[in-house]
């Protein structure tokens, strides 16, 4: 086994570790965070795959550059709306469906 | 019962998802070697800035432009301002940050123009300037900012429209942000420091929009 495929299976774990976050947590921040997580795992399998031969391709190490920088912007918005629903509500979680 | 079902699928797609990658073939396309074929012609030296830049500028052209809505977004969310400036910290931690802060712009400074032959580039040297203006605000020497005036809002939007007026500019010779192999280098270096300059504000902004009205009830 090569480091970048042990990066991509750990970035599949980190990716599955956030999903299960953003699906369970209601806590708004804490879910951002399991969001991040999510994108971070997902950087790491393209990172890792591309390499796993041994040989770093710049190709999705520029990609992953990019989406990292969108990453921050998202995040920044999400934090911005987390921080206006705290300042409308009071609160940091979403309110349940009624049906749910 | 939802968080059991929710752990045993993740660990599930985790476990499929592996031995998917273990078992996965080579790749058809490697673009490897393309890339390598034609840095000469791309005007960097480093494969990666060459891609971000030349290959697939227009990637990071529309990237540039998400990062502005993200911002553009962000001040149309946030409150009304409120008193800004926050507590100023430890007199170490302002004198850190005094000192600190000339060492990061040399920093940005140099990795912009390493950009070019190895790791670096723009938006690394735009996250070193946006950490200084964060790490300014922390230490309450820089107040949050308030609705952006004219000054600001041309260092915003300037690296985009730069990238734009270039890519509007090589439109002329058929194909969009193709640039003449003579021109590349300064071109990108150009587009470089533009996009260094409205990344680092907006990065920056993204912190100190947000905290304007930190201290509003």
């Amino acid at each position: 086994m090569t480091s970048g495929l042990l990066f991509a299976l750990v970035g599949a774990a980190l990716f599955a570790l956030g999903v299960a976050g953003v699906v369970l947590i209601d806590h708004l921040l804490r879910r951002i965070l399991a969001f991040n997580l999510m994108g971070s795992g997902a950087f790491l399998v393209l990172v890792g795959l591309a390499q796993r031969n041994g040989v770093p391709d710049p190709v999705p190490q520029a990609m992953v550059l990019t989406g990292i920088v969108v990453a921050v912007a998202a995040t920044a918005l999400a934090l911005a709306l987390t921080r206006k629903l705290h300042a409308l509500t009071g609160r940091l979680d979403l309110p349940e469906d009624a049906d749910d | 019962m939802k968080r059991f079902a929710v752990i045993c699928s993740a660990l599930l797609f985790v476990g499929s998802l592996a031995a998917a990658m273990l078992e996965l073939a080579p790749a058809a396309i490697d673009l490897r070697g393309p890339v390598a074929a034609h840095l000469a012609a791309s005007g960097v030296s480093h494969p990666v800035t060459a891609v971000l830049l030349n290959y697939r500028g227009y990637d990071t052209l529309l990237e540039i432009a998400v990062l502005l809505l993200a911002l553009l977004a962000i001040l149309a969310v946030v409150g009304e301002p409120g008193a800004a400036r926050p507590a100023p910290a430890h007199p170490v931690l302002q004198t850190l940050a005094r000192l600190a802060t000339p060492l990061m712009i040399v920093v940005a400074v140099y990795l912009l123009w390493a950009g070019a032959f190895r790791p670096g580039g723009a938006f690394q040297a735009g996250a070193v300037l946006a950490a200084a203006g964060v790490l300014l605000h922390l230490a309450g020497l820089l107040p949050g900012w308030q609705t952006p005036r004219l000054r600001l809002r041309l260092g915003l939007a300037g690296g985009f429209a730069l990238f734009l007026a270039v890519a509007g500019g090589l439109l002329a010779q058929g194909t969009l942000l193709q640039y003449p192999p003579a021109l590349a280098g300064g071109l990108i270096l150009l587009i470089e420091s533009g996009l260094t300059l409205s990344l680092a504000l907006t990065l920056a902004g993204l912190f100190l929009f947000l905290s304007r009205d930190e201290v509003a009830p």
